[in-house]
């Protein structure tokens, strides 16, 4: 039940990033997890003409997820960044829950239609979602860098974030 | 207290000489990113009026090979040896993508921005971009051009970016290794050529690679001349940054060899661009339907011109 509580606790902490350092602190990869999983569900039933041509199967979403954070921590580690290894891993994770909210919104926008008006709403929504996802890693990943090198920690965290994105946009139901 | 702080500088000293002896002992180079800039500025004097020295590096190589000892000193096996290949700053980089972008005839590019401080932030990123920009930009041409047929269902193609980054990284690490090993061949029988390390190798091509993106993302325009001259552009820029880069550590050998070298790397860069632009990118006029389709598409007025 604690457990349960303190990952409620950060997703709120996500949706309102404060420069608060609990997320920090207490790191834990159930969030993500959760997160991930849900996510690459959602991400199922895309269309295919062939098994070459469609959205990304459970797997790689996974993979792309996971090894992507991976990347952008050694990165940052690499690069001179304090911060631990599984805390930036938690924040990462954490911070792809906008992303899973614009992916429950995207499908439930294409149940109504698949129209022009509907992929404007989907644009709309996806990039408001994509940066408040990197808004809000920034947010809690920039002080753990040294100062001048903030730039070259945050572009790859935009542009997991963008992938995320374009897979999440890209989705076409069957 | 006077003896700690007569420790502290004969320290110090002895820190410096015994470096200038044994430049692979294990150090703690703490200033090391201060001087950099420093000699950045000096060495820029300095090619303004040496230019072929600048090229050739000369004057310079055994600065720069001392200080290639000095920054990998930490054994292979530790974190602080990796971390030696990410000491760069935002500014550093760039700096040297710009080099990449903008190259100026005469200067050459491992000299003038890489200064022994090889990075492989700039060819990891740079890549790891570019898959997904020709990925991405491939999808969304494709989409724009079949977009008023009846019969298009549009799918993402998602295998296709596995496809993008086995070749872009292939290329990027692959093709330097072969020309280390061929620069390193050569070297044992001809003298005198200017040598590069496999680092320095895969930083030029990594950042070499970096117009590419702007001209995947120009790619989308479904207009075939287009296409073609942003090929003929980008191959023109990155291939000139590579052809001043190697001209001279192949120079002094065999005139046939030297060529070849150069035509070598060349073409493999123009296989590169033409190949991502004829897999991941549709050609514009490709079966195009009859004209009884509502004239509001822009691929319409590529029929009427040809």
């Amino acid at each position: 039940m604690r457990d349960l509580k303190a990952v409620g606790k950060k997703f709120v902490h996500v949706m309102y990033p404060k420069k608060s350092s609990a997320l920090l602190r207490d790191w834990d990869l159930w969030g993500p997890l959760v997160l991930c999983v849900s996510l690459a569900l959602m991400l199922q039933g895309g269309s295919a003409d062939s098994k070459d041509d469609g959205g990304p199967q459970f797997a790689e979403v996974f993979v792309i997820i996971w090894f992507g954070a991976v990347v952008i921590t050694l990165n940052s580690k690499l690069l001179g960044g304090t911060i631990s290894f599984f805390q930036s891993l938690c924040v990462l994770g954490y911070c792809v829950l906008p992303l899973t909210v614009a992916m429950l919104v995207c499908r439930l926008v294409l149940l109504a239609g698949s129209g022009t008006v509907s992929f404007v709403v989907r644009l709309v929504v996806v990039i408001a979602m994509f940066g408040w996802s990197t808004l809000a890693s920034t947010a809690f990943l920039a002080d753990s860098q040294p100062p001048n090198r903030k730039a070259l920690v945050v572009y790859p965290i935009f542009l997991f974030y963008f992938v995320i994105s374009w897979m999440i946009l890209t989705f076409t139901p069957q | 207290m006077a003896t700690a702080d007569d420790l502290k500088f004969q320290e110090f000293d002895d820190a410096a000489n015994l470096l200038a002896a044994n430049p692979d002992a294990t150090t703690i180079s703490i200033d090391e990113p201060a001087e950099i800039p420093k000699n950045k500025h000096g060495r820029l004097q300095q090619s303004g009026r040496e230019e072929d020295d600048e090229l050739l590096g000369t004057d310079d190589s055994d600065k720069t090979e001392l200080l290639a000892g000095q920054k990998k000193s930490a054994p292979f096996w530790t974190f602080e040896y990796y971390q030696t290949f990410f000491d760069v700053d935002t500014y550093q980089v760039l700096d040297r993508i710009k080099g990449s972008v903008f190259p100026v005839p005469g200067r050459n590019f491992v000299r003038l921005y890489i200064r022994s401080n090889p990075d492989l932030y700039g060819p990891f990123w740079i890549c790891a971009t570019l898959v997904f920009a020709i990925a991405v930009s491939g999808n969304l041409s494709n989409f724009f051009i079949h977009l008023g047929k009846p019969t298009y269902h549009y799918v993402p193609e998602f295998r296709k970016v596995s496809i993008a980054a086995t070749t872009i990284y292939a290329y990027a690490w692959l093709v330097p290794l072969a020309l280390w090993g061929f620069l390193m061949w050569r070297n044992s029988k001809v003298m005198n050529i200017v040598s590069y390390s496999f680092l320095e190798i895969v930083c030029v091509y990594g950042y070499s690679l970096f117009i590419y993106i702007p001209t995947a993302i120009l790619w989308i325009i479904p207009q075939k001349a287009v296409r073609w001259v942003l090929v003929m552009f980008s191959l023109c820029l990155s291939g000139s940054v590579l052809v001043m880069t190697f001209w001279p550590a192949v120079r002094d050998d065999n005139r046939r060899i030297a060529l070849a070298t150069i035509g070598t790397i060349v073409l493999l860069h123009a296989l590169l661009a033409v190949g991502c632009l004829a897999y991941f990118f549709d050609a514009p006029e490709l079966d195009f339907p009859a004209p009884n389709i509502p004239p509001h598409n822009g691929t319409t007025g590529i029929t009427k011109i040809q």
